[in-house]
């Protein structure tokens, strides 16, 4: 008896995750099926879901907002984990390593809200007197906040497969009078790129579904950051990102059932298409997801 | 340490140019490394140091133990603490359960073939779904096909799933510490695969399944998303000190979804109090965490094999 349980609770993942597509999509298909224009759905900046007279249904500029603050994210938490990362594994001593270890989980406990709150409290102010930006919160904000956000994860991985490199390559290395760093530089780095390369994806899948944290410190306008001319890219210009959309919007728009004939009100559109974004984020995180283990695995057939 | 730096300072080989310039380089490259550590761990001390003492002023016994007053601007955040309380609990149970199994399963029973890959995979996936996904699904799933309403059970569940690959990816790891020549020695004595498990796996493996089971619990009581629309509400009338002020079918208050309501939605809360909120939140978090932390420590230090 307990057996077939245990059967049954060890496939349970994979029947949530498809239970999770299923009923996200359930609730979003009536707007896929009757109004769904894949071409301006994302590629018309324009979201008015909420407008009485013509309703868009535009995500670009939320697409743009969720780029723009994974860009900002990742440039700061790309280099600083993958530091980390080595120092830990081959620079410091082991008391050093274990503390360090510690604080990291640590960091990674801290709810999104709280991050949230800090940036929206705490890194306002400090980025209003340092860039003199009319207000403090925009993709700069959240790009740092959830940058350290996906530290953790990012050096976590990172230095697992570090330590996956054999111990064969690093006496080797050595042997041949080798120094640490050029050890490192030569030797680990080369054979452990595909972990980090898994490690930054899923650093990237992080920041794309943090919700809460770009919730209260993007600013929460819809914007398109990106321009033609040069600097090409406004660190300081308020977003909104796809998580932020569903998490502000959803509350307020009402679930309506058809009505005679199946033929949905329009005001129930809004609901529907908020679960269609959530496909879309979905679809998103399960691509980086499988990508990063087809490339860890990768590397573990091969050795 | 290196090799050669150690023959160095042994006096074994004297260094030439060349050596000297690599052993600087690496020294540097040490401190450049040691320094971005650094970098991301001061800002922080600064940041959680900052927050407890603008919170300090508001951080008394009253102010966890009274109720909101005059419309959250005063008082203190007793309902929404218990309600954090609820959530975690109705998670646990059902989340603990089904990921204990479910480790167990992935460690003990599973092959090495590509269906294990894809349940592995699966759970991997579990853990990266955007929180605000889970909250759609847990709307969509809980909240209207099985019609659970907006409620503490309805939010539970859908931070259950949430926080169920903790669970699984801790009690897998702390199954696969335990040495295979204790099965074996087991199996030898007649004894069946799930009476090996119960009587000689699960007592050597308890510490770390205990620990996956609080880092759920700090995942649980920080999540803000998957709740949001699915049981948590702006307020919710409750005595000063109640244990048991919410039903498992109606909605609760959490402290995450306060916090966030307080600091976004509410003109005029005094700024201790936002700070002292989050401070009990984040202090809520990290005591759990240190727990498992400490937990984790004991356990390395005791263990006979």
């Amino acid at each position: 008896m307990i057996v077939g349980l245990i059967y049954v609770c060890g496939v349970s993942a994979i029947i949530f995750v498809f239970s999770i597509f299923y009923f996200v999509w359930r609730e979003g298909a009536p707007f896929l099926y009757d109004c769904f224009d894949f071409k301006s759905f994302f590629t018309s900046p324009e979201w008015y879901p909420t407008s009485v007279g013509n309703k868009r249904y535009g995500i670009l500029a939320l697409l743009a907002g969720t780029g723009s603050v994974t860009i900002v994210a990742m440039l700061i938490a790309v280099p600083f984990s993958l530091g980390t990362a080595i120092f830990i594994a081959e620079f410091c001593g082991k008391k050093t390593k274990e503390g360090l270890k510690i604080v990291i989980e640590l960091l990674a406990a801290i709810p999104s809200v709280v991050w949230g709150f800090i940036g929206l409290m705490v890194m306002n102010p400090i980025i209003v007197k340092l860039t003199g930006a009319a207000i403090g919160l925009n993709a700069l904000n959240a790009g740092i906040i959830v940058g350290l956000m996906s530290v953790p994860i990012i050096v976590s991985i990172a230095e697992d497969s570090i330590r996956a490199v054999p111990d064969g390559y690093i006496e080797a290395a050595e042997a041949l009078g080798a120094t640490r760093w050029q050890t490192v530089y030569k030797v680990i780095l080369p054979a452990a790129k595909n972990g980090l390369l898994a490690a930054i994806l899923l650093g990237v899948g992080r920041a794309v579904g943090e919700t809460m944290a770009v919730l209260m410190a993007t600013g929460h306008s819809i914007n398109v950051p990106f321009s033609a001319e040069f600097p090409y890219f406004h660190a300081l210009d308020s977003v909104r990102t796809l998580t932020a959309t569903i998490a502000a919007e959803l509350g307020e728009a009402p679930r309506l059932d058809a009505g005679p004939g199946g033929i949905f009100p329009p005001e129930g559109r809004h609901y529907q298409v908020l679960f269609v974004i959530g496909i879309v984020l979905f679809a998103i995180t399960f691509f980086i997801n499988i990508t990063a283990d087809l490339i860890v695995k990768g590397i573990r057939n091969k050795q | 340490m290196n090799t050669v730096a150690n023959n160095l300072s042994a006096g074994l080989f004297t260094a030439t140019e060349l050596t000297r310039k690599k052993l600087l380089t690496q020294k540097i490259v040490g401190i450049i490394f040691g320094l971005m550590v650094l970098l991301i761990l001061i800002p922080l001390i600064l940041l959680v140091g900052n927050l407890v003492i603008k919170a300090w002023p508001s951080l008394t016994w009253d102010f966890l133990t009274d109720v909101p007053k005059s419309g959250m601007r005063a008082g203190g955040i007793w309902p929404a603490f218990i309600g954090t309380f609820y959530l975690v609990v109705f998670s646990l149970l059902a989340s603990a359960p089904i990921g204990i199994l479910a480790g167990i399963y992935l460690n003990e029973y599973a092959g090495n073939n590509w269906f294990t890959r894809v349940v592995n995979l699966a759970v991997v996936n579990l853990a990266g779904v955007p929180s605000i996904v889970h909250s759609l699904f847990g709307v969509g799933a809980f909240v209207i096909f099985a019609g659970l309403g907006k409620s503490v059970l309805a939010a539970s569940l859908t931070i259950a799933i949430m926080t169920l690959p903790v669970i699984i990816v801790a009690t897998k790891e702390a199954l696969s510490a335990v040495p295979m020549s204790f099965r074996v020695a087991c199996w030898n004595v007649g004894a069946s695969k799930w009476q090996t498990i119960r009587t000689i796996v699960l007592p050597n493996s308890i510490s770390g399944i205990l620990t996956g089971v609080i880092l759920e619990v700090c995942r649980a009581a920080g999540e803000t998303a998957p709740i949001m629309f699915t049981g948590a509400v702006f307020f919710k009338h409750v005595q000063r000190g109640d244990l048991f002020p919410y039903h498992p079918g109606e909605q609760c208050m959490a402290l995450s979804y306060h916090l966030h309501t307080i600091s976004t939605q509410v003109p005029g809360v005094p700024e201790p109090m936002l700070y002292a909120t989050a401070v009990v939140l984040l202090g809520f978090v990290l005591v759990f965490n240190s727990f498992a932390v400490v937990l984790r420590v004991y356990m390395r230090n005791r263990k006979k094999w």
